[in-house]
């Protein structure tokens, strides 16, 4: 009833605002472009939270990596057997729950992973998806704290060793489920042959999660395969272990030191070389993180200063009309009429900024999007709901303004200044 | 006159508080949110030396040809092949060639157990191109380039490390095993962004720079392989790292190329120079394309790697639009402000005021608030350069600082955008008619 009230007042309000063309015009403006820079802006920090969320498919908060770089002058054999060496010392330590030896780390970052595409058929001419590959052993599973969804882990005599220039061809891989999915579409991928650059390889296992090195892309951080390999490259080899407790320092500092009894062989870098799976997602998402809290901060500022506009500009035009608005008292409109009046005043203004702030909006994602890869498209309730946000804006910054007019007395009509 | 002016705008300040406060906490919001993203976006396109900028050129080869360069781009480093050539014909009055290497380094008695370092393989002309300062010592020579010496020079760092920071030229430390004789060490030398293996290493431009730098031709002869991936026009897009040889004359491209060229000429004869050795591996059969060469300056390279952050670059779009929001609200403002005062106008305008007074009355009048907002965006300013830490990556933050310069343009960005947004509503103000406002309030 009251709403049907106020909309029998546009008339008048429309008139009364062809008065103050200006001023009306720069509300409308001020409302479609915060309303363009907010949606964006709000819809930059939601796909920015949902990529540093997901999780990396492993138990983080027990998972750290050591890397271990070899003293010039090992070959491959000796390098294998320092890993082994290494390996079970490491799982012996006090508090190590398990541990394997790879190359990078889930997280790790651009350039700390070895790739590989299977193909489908031997001579199959189309590159086949991106994958990224962990050099892994029957400790792998348990040491990331991942599980398999079908099939089976590797066999202790199936470990093999690979290094940087080597074609790989391991007899058996296990590969995530995202990465079975792409291979295999319609059917499942257990017990599936596809081919390496160094051969055929059947697949023993699907995962359920593992995110790879990368964090940026939006489909292929999850494509992980497993070798059955210790990875040997003269320069070094990372550690992953797994810890009983989430206080992970005295573990740290017991796995290097047991490392450190054999020190001839390796170099360790205790401060740059530790890393915790938290430190990794912190590095690996502070882009991500900063992006966010950036948009969320000029977000809130500019709501906060398209409020204070709204009621700057509502004062002066209540304290301008006392004079009319005293008139129509003493005609007999009461203080309800007054305060529909201002709110619907409002609604109006603003809906003629959201009406020109939704196509802003559209049009500055369009740009965002061919500057900023890899944005997606807005769906266009993002700024529906930020006009929701504007009109509901609006109406909590005129209300303060409009009570004001409200209080004011009949008597004002009959008052000269 | 212009003090009267300031005490008028003042005085009407403190009759409307609010509005008044309102305005200044406006463009304080919006002028600091700007400045805190300039400094931020300042400190990532920073010329790391602006003394010779100017004359350091790269010089881009294509030698991938159309199916796998991107966007018809020449690759950004160049095949051992041609960097060899463009450094034999000496065609720039300085030239280097580098890439990055990472070595396990031993002080020579074996005192210090071995730590893993990095830094780059150079040409004698590194040093003297790029300003490098020496502590102790100097580069090489040339002819050190031609005889492969096992030659080094080291960070401050290192020295410090190694050597308890005594000048350490003509001592000796390991590197993979191999002993290279010191022949200087280098001042903190800390160029961000690293811009000089750009080319290279990639997305690590705001990391510290090296400890090592030893000569590229002893690298090579060495075998010593780049730490950083990089291109190869084949299937696989990767270079096998086992057969040296065959990276040699691949088309691989690895390295690095600077050249410095001092006038305008000589940059025109070194694109001339390049764009004929391009033709001339054309006809030779090695390029089965048109030249494709590119020759970018110091500057210009950086923009081309895209150095800036996205973040930064963000920001600094997203600041600006809520400066643009904050004026339109300043001028409504404004507007509100002046017409208020329309009675005040009429009886300035009818004792004689001309409209130019007026004009000069209300501009100062936004100089003055803008001049207040200044002042308190000023604060907030340093509040957010202080806070950059928890924005922005630690390794970026570090490098944002607030300085002179950056306060003065805030108030001056300030007052600007004040008085640019009361140039209408001062209009409005000057168009006042006289004889109706006196009338009026009769």
């Amino acid at each position: 009833m009251a709403f049907i009230k106020a909309f029998m007042q546009l008339r008048p309000i429309v008139k009364a605002l062809g008065r103050h063309k200006v001023a009306t015009a720069l509300i409308v403006l001020q409302v479609a472009l915060t309303l363009a820079v907010t949606s964006n802006a709000l819809f930059i920090v939601a796909t920015r939270i949902v990529h540093l969320s997901r999780p990396t498919g492993t138990d983080e908060a027990h998972l750290f990596v050591i890397h271990n770089g070899w003293t010039i002058g090992q070959n491959a054999t000796q390098i294998d057997a320092n890993i082994r060496t290494d390996l079970d010392t490491l799982r012996r330590v006090p508090g190590v729950r398990d541990a394997f030896s790879s190359y990078g780390y889930p997280l790790a970052g651009d350039g700390s992973y070895i790739s590989v595409r299977p193909k489908l058929k031997p001579d199959q001419k189309a590159r086949g998806p991106f994958a990224m590959i962990y050099a892994a052993d029957e400790h792998t599973i348990n040491t990331l704290g991942i599980s398999l969804v079908a099939g089976r882990n590797f066999r202790p005599d199936e470990i093999t060793t690979f290094g940087p220039n080597d074609k790989i061809s391991p007899p058996g891989i296990i590969i995530t489920r995202s990465l079975a999915d792409k291979l295999f579409p319609d059917e499942s991928a257990l017990g599936k042959t596809v081919y390496f650059p160094g051969g055929p390889t059947r697949i023993v296992g699907i995962l359920a999660s593992l995110q790879g090195s990368i964090s940026i892309t939006r489909s292929s951080d999850g494509d992980s395969v497993l070798v059955p390999a210790h990875y040997v490259d003269p320069d070094g080899v990372w550690y992953l272990l797994r810890a009983d407790a989430a206080d992970m320092k005295p573990v740290i500092a017991a796995a290097l030191k047991a490392l450190q009894a054999r020190g001839g062989v390796r170099v360790l870098d205790p401060k740059h070389g530790v890393v915790t799976m938290a430190q990794a997602r912190e590095r690996a998402y502070a882009t991500d993180q900063s992006l966010a809290m950036l948009m969320s901060i000029v977000s809130g500022l500019l709501l906060l200063a398209t409020a204070g506009g709204i009621v700057g500009l509502s004062s002066f035009w209540v304290s301008q009309r006392r004079k009319q608005i005293g008139i129509r008292r003493s005609l007999g409109a009461t203080t309800g009429d007054i305060l529909r009046y201002f709110h619907a005043e409002n609604f109006l203004i603003v809906g003629g900024g959201i009406v020109l702030g939704i196509m802003l909006a559209v049009l500055a994602n369009l740009g965002l999007m061919k500057v900023f890869y890899p944005l997606p498209h807005m769906p266009l309730y993002v700024p529906l709901l930020g006009a929701l946000l504007l009109w509901l804006l609006g109406q909590l910054a005129v209300w303060g303004p409009a009570r004001y007019a409200a209080k004011v007395p009949p008597v004002v009509a009959i008052r000269t200044e | 006159m212009w003090g009267y002016y300031v005490a008028l705008a003042l005085r009407s300040s403190a009759r409307s508080k609010a509005l008044t406060a309102l305005v200044i906490v406006l463009l304080a919001f919006g002028v600091s949110a700007c400045m805190v993203s300039y400094a931020v976006f300042r400190a990532t396109t920073s010329d790391p030396l602006p003394a010779k900028s100017s004359r350091l050129y790269v010089p881009q080869i294509d030698n991938f040809g159309p199916s796998y360069t991107w966007q018809g781009e020449p690759p950004p480093t160049l095949s051992y092949t041609d960097a060899m050539a463009l450094w034999q014909s000496h065609k720039a009055s300085r030239q280097t060639l580098l890439y990055p290497a990472a070595w396990q380094v031993e002080s020579d008695d074996g005192s210090t157990p071995a730590m893993s370092l990095g830094g780059d393989a150079v040409t004698a002309d590194f040093f003297a191109m790029f300003d490098v300062p020496f502590r102790f010592g100097s580069g090489w020579a040339a002819s050190d380039d031609e005889l492969r010496a096992t030659v080094v020079v080291i960070s401050r760092r290192l020295n410090d490390k190694l050597f308890g920071g005594q000048d350490s030229v003509g001592q000796a430390i390991r590197l993979d095993g191999h002993i290279f004789r010191i022949t200087g060490v280098l001042e903190d030398w800390n160029p961000k962004p690293r811009f000089f293996d750009l080319g290279t290493n990639g997305h690590t431009e705001f990391d510290d720079a090296g400890d090592i730098y030893i000569p590229l031709t002893r690298g090579i002869a060495m075998k010593k392989d780049s730490t950083t991936y990089n291109g190869c026009p084949t299937e696989s897009g990767v270079y096998d790292t086992s057969r040296w040889d065959a990276r040699l004359t691949s088309e691989c491209a690895w390295i690095d190329a600077w050249v410095e060229l001092a006038t305008p000429a000589e940059v025109d004869r070194y694109r001339e120079f390049l764009h004929n050795y391009a033709g001339q591996q054309q006809r030779l059969g090695r390029f089965s394309w048109a030249p494709n060469i590119r020759l970018r300056n110091l500057m210009d390279w950086m923009a081309f790697q895209d150095v800036t952050p996205r973040a930064s670059s963000l920001s600094m779009l997203v600041s600006g639009s809520f400066l643009l929001i904050v004026l339109v609200n300043v001028i409504g403002l404004m507007l509100a402000r002046f017409m208020r005062r329309a009675p005040e106008i009429g009886i300035r305008r009818a004792l004689g005021a001309s409209r130019a007074a007026i004009y000069r009355q209300f501009l100062i009048e936004g100089a003055t608030m803008g001049f207040v907002g200044g002042l308190v965006g000023v604060a907030l300013t340093l509040f957010g350069v202080w806070g950059a830490g928890g924005l922005f990556e630690p390794k970026i933050a570090r490098l944002v600082h607030a300085d002179a310069s950056l306060i003065a343009l805030t108030v001056l960005l300030a007052v600007a955008a004040t008085v640019v947004s009361a140039l209408y509503p001062t209009w409005r103000a000057a168009q006042t008619q006289p004889a109706w406002q006196i009338k009026i309030n009769s």
